[in-house]
């Protein structure tokens, strides 16, 4: 089986909520991890990516100033400094079919549902380590490959063109977060 | 710290899209390991979280007097947004965390309650009592969750409330269409 070596990892967290953040950091140092860096909202967690280079983010979503889609958004300018191919995990209590779509549009790489359970975060974690996606750049859109539909004959108004049409094997995002967290 | 030195990517230029794709850059963060792990880092993890859990009954505490502080200033300086969006947010932190902290009937009844503050058209039209009652009920759960919460009132009581509150914001939104959907639609979270 395959095992991820934690303490080669780092981590940035980001939620306002300090309960949730403490849950996060006792569970990212369980699994391993060493480097776990944390802010309470978008700006700081920007200025962090920034700086601390971090190979996974974890952000909520609700958060008071900007929040985690806008910060998702800031990360995935593909001139910005920092790695604008760094996996986002989001994190939210926010459970809708249309927030999904939202934050998979803004770059998201993966989306859990709270209440958050080791299980959920360590699968997260472990996807975005082992199945990393293309990037797909746009006029409007920069970020992970959002191609995960088995339906081969999809003709929804995005639908890109030219060149082979290339399925991931993977499930959507949609699916995914319906795994229990 | 410097922008980081990214392996150089593959990109495929197609009419009207680029496909970036570059080396697996935390390949080297994997390992195999023979059988299984010993030393299983998801049952670790529950192990520190169960030792983290004597925490959890004061943290719901500070949770719920935080909702009661924003209701208490909306009530006291009027809906305004800013009012509308803290209330928003303390609901949410409890609807996300309650179940982790064991509370959850009232993370149950903060979705309600989020669910009211997102979808209703005016917050001043709501009724009165229907706030309340759902911040009233957030509170009695944590403050009484180990006498309720044996015999299922905790659980009825949110249902009830869910069930009034959406068959409310079913009725004030039969002409938005949008929030119609929304409301009706089920949610995404397994065994809701």
């Amino acid at each position: 089986m395959y095992r991820i070596d934690f303490n080669k990892l780092r981590f940035l967290v980001c939620d306002d909520n300090p309960h949730m953040r403490r849950i996060l950091r006792t569970l990212l140092h369980s699994f391993g991890a060493r480097e776990v860096y944390e802010a309470e909202d978008g700006a700081t967690a920007l200025e962090m990516f920034t700086h601390y280079v971090p190979d996974i983010v974890i952000t909520d979503w609700a958060m008071p100033i900007f929040d985690g889609l806008e910060l998702a958004q800031m990360i995935r300018q593909p001139d910005a400094n920092g790695n604008p191919y760094a996996p986002i995990i989001m994190l939210t209590g926010h459970s809708e079919k249309r927030r999904v779509t939202m934050a998979r549009d803004a770059g998201v790489t993966e989306f859990l549902a709270k209440p958050i359970s080791a299980k959920g975060l360590y699968q997260r974690i472990m996807n975005v380590v082992t199945n990393p996606r293309p990037f797909i750049k746009t006029k409007n859109y920069f970020g992970p490959d959002r191609r995960r539909n088995t339906n081969a004959s999809y003709v929804g108004p995005e639908r890109r063109t030219g060149g082979k049409v290339e399925i991931l094997q993977q499930p959507s995002l949609m699916d995914k977060a319906r795994i229990p967290g | 710290m410097a922008k980081p030195n990214l392996p150089a990517p593959d990109i495929k230029a197609y009419p009207d899209h680029h496909v970036i794709s570059q080396p697996n850059p935390l390949r080297h963060v994997v390992q195999y390991v023979e059988g299984d792990e010993p030393d299983d880092p998801v049952a670790r993890a529950e192990r520190a979280l169960a030792d983290l859990s004597g925490e959890f009954e004061a943290w719901m505490t500070v949770e719920c007097n935080r909702l009661a502080a924003a209701y208490s200033a909306m009530l006291k300086n009027g809906f305004t947004t800013a009012a509308q969006e803290e209330l928003f947010r303390a609901a949410h932190d409890i609807k996300g965390d309650a179940a982790t902290f064991g509370y959850a009937a009232a993370g149950a009844a903060a979705e309600s309650l989020c669910r009211i503050i997102e979808h209703a058209p005016d917050m001043t039209r709501v009724p009165a009592d229907l706030l309340a009652h759902h911040v009233q009920a957030i509170q009695a759960i944590v403050r009484e969750q180990t006498t309720i919460d044996r015999i299922g009132v905790a659980e009825t009581l949110s249902a009830r409330l869910r069930s009034i509150a959406d068959e409310y914001l079913t009725a004030v939104n039969q002409d938005r269409p949008e929030h119609l959907e929304a409301v009706l639609a089920p949610s995404i979270v397994p065994g809701d």
